[in-house]
This record gives structure tokens, sequence and C-alpha cells, in this order.
């Protein structure tokens, strides 16, 4: 009984944080879901019923395989456990077939490849520092970040009601993040390129990965001011990246436009810290002006930056801004009934929770957003009562039924592209630090 | 408060659960010709709202009692009535007179949970925050722990978005009447608990020990003076509020007694169905409702029922305070359970309220009650095929239980509120020092037996011989904790501390 109360006992926050956000999951099960459901079953058929050669041909149905290699391996791995749950979902031609036992073991997919997940947001709370604790154990920074990470209400409405698999993909790239803090180079990159052919979108921050890597890894050691130095560099090193290969794709204008932050990167180096925000910068520019963007990216952004929330007052407060906007607009992705009061209470659940134990955590510095700030977001309840609850009963929801959409894009886009600017201000003007010892 | 974010975040959790959980099937669903409770609903809607008050509660070619009649007090009337008028604007083929009967959709389903989440948010929730505000000589961190283990107890979440009732509305506004009253807001607590018998009438269960309670104040503040003053303005509040919800129904001595009737039906018998009482358990062995006559039923069921409630009672009345009228909630409620007359499973949350306000004092024995009568409702959970849910909530709420009290490190005769009456055990048995282990090893077995239970509920089929083999061990199994609980909470009761502050003068 003892070793039982020590199992549940208090001390396990991150376990009860982690059972609560599954068991919620579970519960979410019966709830709407689109598309991308009969993508992932049509991907299951194809990779169990055809041979290798056939996977990126066959086209019976609209959604084709157009993701990496990997991604077809993880759903051949799946379809080996589908059968056990419906054989009828395996064949290629029973299009949009979703019987229940279809969705539940759809659904339990995605519920238990987040296990990689959490061990992700697990090796991050180790990289952070306590330095800021209270003895109060809501006001420590690795339970605010669990607990940002873990209910991150981007990840829950898009994985476990749109239906999507981006809780384990995030999950290989914040462990990747945690190896670069932990020191651990060499896994660090497998593990982003073992990302990169589960879903190329990934290639986005690549720029960030590789300039990181040749600046801070290859050349081992810096001169007195932080520049570097050049007979320090390491062809071992250099060579074992470049057996784990990575690829730098120029597929559309942002990282483009991520580039003066990734030079930033190798003439200022600032540890594993600086390559975290470069990263962010270039998964927020691919958003920003990237081809064929889907909203559901700018979860690649938001995810990396929960790690840095909890370090500053500057970047819980861009955190905040970017998080709340670009959680809002992922509201037109769930435009079902049921689904209203799930989206609007678990926003309100993660928003207030998230700024309110920040501006805890930062209490003894500068209030964390300035009144500018503070009226933006808030009008956005306003927003979200206009868009759902007045519009569709007044007469122009007939003649111009986009404009909740156009409302909600312009709106969103502004606080985002603010957070984008914020963030890239502060990357250029931070002072370097040469010696590593804060990290 | 501080942290006042993370009882709004506790709350919000609840909602999220609440919702999700209404996502599921709900009680007849697709299920002619008598559908199940969600029908019974909808069509009290219809009832009440195309035909005169008058008619509300008589059989008639409109009204047909057979088929989901009136059964409970008129608040619930008129809160059906409320809701037929919002209906009437959303879509009036919800309540259209007759053609309506059976009516199921996706939009309908969605105003009715709708309805529910509203009461739950207007009447239950903020009873639960407030009173875990309030709770005395606790951290915040507690109250807020508290407040989430509340919203997030299975049993009731399970019945009013799954299975499909109002019960947040009735049991809301008993606890607004336990805070009046245990904080000597005496007259808005009357008033309170007076509503919450109007809505349903299963609250008597709770009246003795308001009763005893307010009664036992008087006496204290004197019956000459102050006391006096006290019990009449109770009874003038009591007997107000009862006219004012009945007011339509005492123009005429028949309506008063036909609402009664239906309120009161002595005629069905001693139980229906399964449900985890004794008498139901009884007839296992011996089938008394065969054997006895009816009235000799009515008498048993009644002593039993009294004898048992009694001490406790009578303990509240002399020494009234806070702590004990919580508790003698609790084993009146369950001795009402236990051994009364027509009980349904769901009384079961009647139970279940009082229990979760002593959360806080004792977590263990109190999750251990909470996890059992959630069980008990197993049978009447997989007919609505509310299996996922019932898991899932049952293990959130276990989870939720375990790490905000670390319930298995509180074990000790000290925690179990039991030190007393191991203290006076021991001057006859002095060996009496294994009571905590006994426990500990009890609540396992419990457990594994619940969980085996479960499974082969759900996995095999029962024998051809005995269909409800099933349904009657479980109730069975529930029957025997409730028996276990019952002797717990009346030793609590009743070696509480009056002895034991008396003692640790003297010491």
């Amino acid at each position: 009984m003892a070793a039982f109360g020590i199992a549940t006992g208090g001390s396990n926050w991150f376990s009860a944080l982690a059972l609560g956000v599954t068991l919620l999951k579970c519960l979410l099960i019966p709830t709407y879901h689109s598309t991308d459901f009969e993508v992932h079953r049509n991907w299951l058929a194809i990779t169990h019923s055809l041979p290798i050669s056939q996977w990126y041909y066959e086209a019976t149905s609209e959604w084709t395989l157009d993701y990496p290699p990997f991604f077809a391996w993880f759903e051949y791995a799946l379809s080996h456990v589908a059968k056990y749950f419906d054989q009828e979902m395996l064949n290629v031609r029973n299009l949009n077939y979703s019987s229940s036992r279809t969705l539940l073991f759809q659904r339990f997919s995605v519920i238990f490849t987040d296990a990689l997940f959490v061990y992700a947001v697990h090796e991050c709370c180790k990289c952070i520092d306590g330095k800021k604790a209270g003895k109060e154990l809501t006001e420590k920074p690795k339970f605010i970040l669990s607990a940002l990470l873990l209910w991150n209400f981007g990840l829950l409405i898009v994985d476990h009601i749109h239906f999507q698999y981006n809780g384990f993909l995030s999950g290989l790239m914040l462990l990747s993040i945690a190896r670069f803090f932990q020191k651990r180079h060499m896994e660090g990159a497998f593990l982003f390129a073992v990302l990169l052919h589960f879903k190329h979108i990934y290639l986005y921050v690549a720029p960030a990965y590789g300039v990181y890597l040749l600046r801070s890894y290859c050349f081992t050691a810096n001169k007195q001011d932080g520049s570097i130095r050049w007979n320090s560099f390491s062809f071992v090193r250099l060579i074992s990246l470049g057996l784990i290969v990575f690829l730098v794709s120029a597929l559309s204008l942002g990282p483009f436009l991520a580039l003066p932050s990734v030079f930033c990167l190798w003439c200022k180096p600032q540890g594993p810290r600086g390559f975290l925000r470069c990263l962010i910068l270039c998964a927020l520019s691919s958003f920003m002006f990237g081809w064929h963007v889907h909203e559901k990216a700018i979860l690649l952004a938001v995810l990396p930056m929960s790690l840095l929330s909890v370090g500053k007052a500057v970047d819980a407060s861009i955190f905040l801004i970017l998080t709340t906007t670009g959680h809002y607009s992922l509201f037109p992705l769930l435009f079902t009934a049921p689904e209203l009061p799930i989206k609007i209470i678990l926003m309100l659940l993660f928003t207030i929770y998230s700024i309110s134990s920040l501006k805890t955590l930062f209490r003894k510095e500068k209030p964390l957003f300035n009144w500018m700030e503070t009226f933006y977001l808030l009008g956005l309840g306003p927003l979200e009562v206009f868009c759902e609850f007045v519009f569709p009963f007044t007469s122009w929801n007939l003649k111009y039924p986009f404009i909740p959409l156009l409302l909600t894009s312009v709106y969103c886009a502004v606080g985002i592209t603010y957070a984008w600017l914020k963030l890239y201000v502060s990357v250029l003007i931070d002072p370097p630090v040469g010696k590593t010892k804060k990290q | 408060m501080e942290k006042w974010y993370l009882m709004t975040a506790a709350v919000l959790l609840g909602l999220t659960v609440r919702w999700t959980v209404s996502l599921n099937s709900y009680s007849g669903a697709g299920k002619p010709p008598m559908f199940g409770d969600y029908e019974a609903q909808r069509h009290w809607q219809e009832i009440t709202f195309n035909l005169p008050i008058k008619q509300w509660y008589f059989n008639s070619s409109d009204n047909n009692l057979q088929y989901w009649g009136l059964d409970y007090p008129p608040l619930t009337a008129y809160h059906s009535f409320l809701c037929a008028y919002v209906a009437k604007f959303i879509n009036p083929d919800w309540i259209a007179l007759h053609s309506s009967r059976g009516y199921e959709s996706q939009a309908h389903k969605l105003f009715m949970r709708a309805t529910v989440l509203i009461a739950d948010l207007l009447i239950y929730i903020p009873a639960v925050v407030l009173y875990c505000c309030c709770l005395k000589e606790i951290s915040t961190k507690k109250k807020i722990a508290t407040a989430l283990c509340i919203l997030l107890y299975p049993g009731l979440i399970l019945i009013d978005y799954g299975h499909f009732q109002y019960n947040s509305v009735s049991l809301g506004f008993a606890l607004w009447g336990i805070l009046g009253v245990s904080y000597d807001w005496d007259l808005l607590g009357s008033l309170a608990f007076c509503l919450a018998i109007n809505y349903k009438q299963m609250e008597l269960y709770h009246s003795l020990p308001f009763f005893c309670f307010l009664l036992g104040k008087c006496f204290k503040k004197g019956l000459k003076g102050k006391g006096l003053v006290l019990l009449i303005k109770l009874a003038c509040t009591v007997v107000a509020s009862f006219i004012l919800c009945w007011l339509p129904f005492f123009t005429e001595r028949e309506q008063t007694l036909q609402v009664l009737r239906r309120l009161f039906p002595v005629d069905r018998g001693l139980f229906e169905d399964k449900v985890a009482n004794i008498w139901c358990s009884f007839s296992v062995f011996f089938k008394i409702r065969d054997i006895l006559p009816h009235h000799i039923q009515i008498m048993i069921s009644f002593c039993f029922t009294f004898l048992s409630l009694l001490p406790a009672c009578i303990k509240l009345t002399l020494h009234p305070s806070p702590k004990g009228f919580r508790f003698t909630l609790v084993s009146c409620a369950l001795s009402f359970f236990l051994f009364s007359f027509q009980v349904h499973e769901k009384s079961i949350l009647l139970v279940s309220l009082p229990v979760c306000l002593v959360l806080s004092e004792i977590p263990f024995m109190s999750t251990w009650f909470l996890l059992v009568s959630t069980f008990s409702m197993l049978p009447l959970l997989l007919k609505d095929e509310l299996l996922m849910p019932s898991v899932v909530t049952v293990m959130a709420f276990f989870i939720a239980c375990a790490t905000s009290f670390s319930i298995f490190e509180k074990t000790s005769e000290e925690e179990l509120q039991l030190k007393c009456f191991s203290t006076s055990v021991r001057k006859y048995f002095t060996c009496f020092t294994f009571l905590p282990r006994i426990i500990q090893h009890l609540f396992l077995m419990s457990v594994i037996t619940m969980i085996l239970l479960t499974t082969m509920t759900v996995t095999l089929d029962p024998p051809q011989k005995l269909p409800d083999l099933f349904a009657v061990l479980v109730c069975f199994v529930s029957c025997l904790h409730f028996l276990f609980f019952l002797v717990y909470f009346t030793i609590i009761i009743m070696w509480d501390s009056k002895t034991g502050r008396s003692q640790k003068k003297i010491s």
C-alpha cells in the first residue's frame, strides 16, 4: 500500500498531468473528425494491401500519399495492428469507411503515439532551471512548462478532434531540441533527420539546425569575445553530421526571410537557447510567408516557444500573444455545433491558465503586456461572439458567408505578425552569450 | 482569492468533462416505443407547454400518464415549461403535442444537453465553488483540489450528462441549503432546501438532518427566547416556500392529492428493477416481495430506516455542529437508500453529495465510497452504452483524488477519524491495533472485485438460466459495501469530538 501511495502521491504531478490529458483525449473520441481521418485510413489501406512500388502511385482515393517514406512505414506498422480492429478499413476501395471500430483504432493510435510527446516534454523539463521557482509546486517553471505543453489547446483540437498525428512528430522535434540543451548534438541531429523524413514541413526549420550544428558543434571552441575560432574546426564532427543527412531546401520564400536570424545564429552564437529562438523564427517565417501553408502549421512555432516562455519575461509575453492568437486562428477548423462548447471551454482553460501562471511566475518583473496588447487580446472575445453567435443570424450571412473567416484571419494575422516582429527584434539585439555558464 | 485562476481552471475542466460525456448516447436512444429518461424529459416539456396546469398531473386523452407521466414535484414541471418555451423558438416540432413523441435528432440532442449544462452552471457549480472556498483550516491549493475532485465525481456527470437527468438542480439547491445552514444563514438555507425538495421529492432523504440541525440550533439559543423566534421564522419560511411552489395545485383538494399520489407511488412495491439496497439483495435468498403482504413490507421498511438513522439524528439535535450535520446527512441518506421504499439506483447520488462534502476530512474513505457509488450504477450505465466515458471518468476521478490528497498515506486511525472509537475498543480488547491494515486490505479486495465484475459484465454472456446474474452480483456487492460504510459513518458520528475533546482536556 505504501508503494502504491508513493506512486500516486502528490510528488508525481507529472504523471498526473500526463494521465489526465490522456483521459481527456479518450473523452474526445466521439467528436467530429475531418477528412484527414479518411486520409489516414486510406494510407493504412495503401501501405497494407499494396506493394511498396505502388504506394506513391495509388490513386483510387483523392487523398494520395504525400508524406515522406518514414510516415508511410509508420502507417504500414499501424496497419498491422489495425487488422485486429476491423479488416475492412484496410481495403483501398472502401472509401470513407468509418465504422466504430475504425474510429476507435484511429483515435487510439493518435493517443498512443503521443507517448513520445510526453517523453519529450519530460526531457524538456530537465533542461530548464528552477531559479525563479517558489516553494509552491504550481509556481515552478517545470510544472508550468509541462502544463503548457501537455495540455496545449492547439495540439488537442488538431490531433484529437480534427484528427492528425502532430503529437509524436512534435515530440520528435522537442526531443531533438532537448538533446541540444543536454549537449547530445549527434542524437539531436539524428532525431531531426528522422523527423524530416516523417513530415517534410519541418524543412522550414532546417536552416536553424544546419547553422547551429555547423557553428556550435563543428567549431568546438570560441574566442574570448564569442566570435569564431577557425582553427577549432573539427572535420570529424562535420563528416559525422554529414552522415546524418539533412537537406536544406528552398521550397518557399519563408526560410529566406528567416535568413538574417540564421546569420545571427552564426555570428553571435548563444548556445542552445539561441538555436531555439532561431528555430522558432524559421517556423514562424515559413508560416507567414510560405506556400500552401495550413493553419495547423502554427503549432510548429507555438510548441518550441513554450520552452522559452518559462525562462524570460519578454519571451513569455511574446509566447502568450503568439499562442493566444495562433490558437484562436484554429477555431474555424471546428465548425460543428457539438464541438463549439469544447473549443471555447478548452481555449479559455488554456489561455487563462497560461496567462495567469506566467504572470505569477514573472510577477516581480514589469507587467507582461502593455495596454495595446491587452486590448488586442481581450478583443478576441467580442470577435468570437460576433463571428459565431451574432453574424450567423444576420441577413449578411447569406450574401457574404466568408466574413467571419476573413475577420478571424485578419485579426490573428495582426497578432502573429506582431509576435514575429518582436521575436525577431529580440534575437537581433540580444547580446551574445559567449561563455555558456548560464546555459 | 489568490490563485483564482487555478479554481477557474478546475471549473473549466469540470465543464469540459461534462460536455464531452454528453456527446455520447442517452437513456433510451433509438429504442421505441418507450425510449427512456431523455424522452420523459422531452415529453414533460411537451405536456407543460401545451396543456393547462390543471391537467399536468392528471390522466386524460391528451396526457397519458402511462407514457412517462409527471412524477416529480411542481418545480420540475416549471423548469420543463421554461425549457419548452425556449424550444418553441428554435423548433416547435420538438414539443408539438402528440406528434413529437419519440422525436430524436442531433439538433434536439444538442438543445437538451445544453439545458442540463446551463442548469448545472447556474446552480450546482457555483455552490460547489463557494463551498470549497469557505472550507476552514485548509490551504488554497487543497480547496482548489477539493473543488476539482467534487466536480469530477463520475456518478453525477454520467447520470446527468449521459443517461440524462437534472440531478444537478436538486443537488445544487440542497448544497446551497447546506451552505446557508452551516454558516448561520438559516432562513436562506431553509428556503434553498425547500426548493430542492420541491424539485425532486427524493431530497426528503436529506430532510431529517436539516430538521434536527435547525431544531438543535433553536434549542441551543433557548426555546424561551431567541430559539423560539428562530423556530417560528423557519416554520414560516418553509410553509411560505411550499405554498409558493404548489400554489396552482392548492386550488382544489383533488389536485393536491393527485400530485402526491404521483410523487409517492406506494402501490409500486418495495423495489423496482435491480438496486443496491437491502431489500433487493435480500430477495436473492428470500423473495420478500412475494411472501409478505404489502402493508407489512411498508412497516418493516419504515422501522429499519428509522432505527438506523435515529441515533445520529438525536445526537445532531442535542449537539448541533456543521461537521456533525454533514456526517449525519451521509448516514441518513444512506439509511434511506438501504432500507427505504421504492428506491432507484440513481438515489445513491443523494448520498454521494454529502460524501463529496467530507472529501477533505476523510479523503481515503470518501474516495472509496464515491468509486463504489459509481460502480453500483454499472448496469444502468452499460444499458445506455456509456462504458467508455464511465471508465475514463472513474480513472480521472481516482487520479485527481489520489494526487490531491495522497489518499494512500492517510489510512491511520487518526486520519480515518476512528481514533476515539479504537481507543474505546482497546479498553476491552487491548490487541485492537490492526484497524488501518484491515481497511487497506479491504480496499484492495474491493477494487479488485469491482474491476473483475466490470470486466466480466462487459465481456462475458450470463448463463441462460440466470440472465440477470451480473446485475444482481453488482447490486449485492455494492450493497455489502454500503452497509460497511453505514456502520463506519455511524461510528464516526457517535464517537465524535465531544468525548475526544473532554479526553484531551483531562490528559
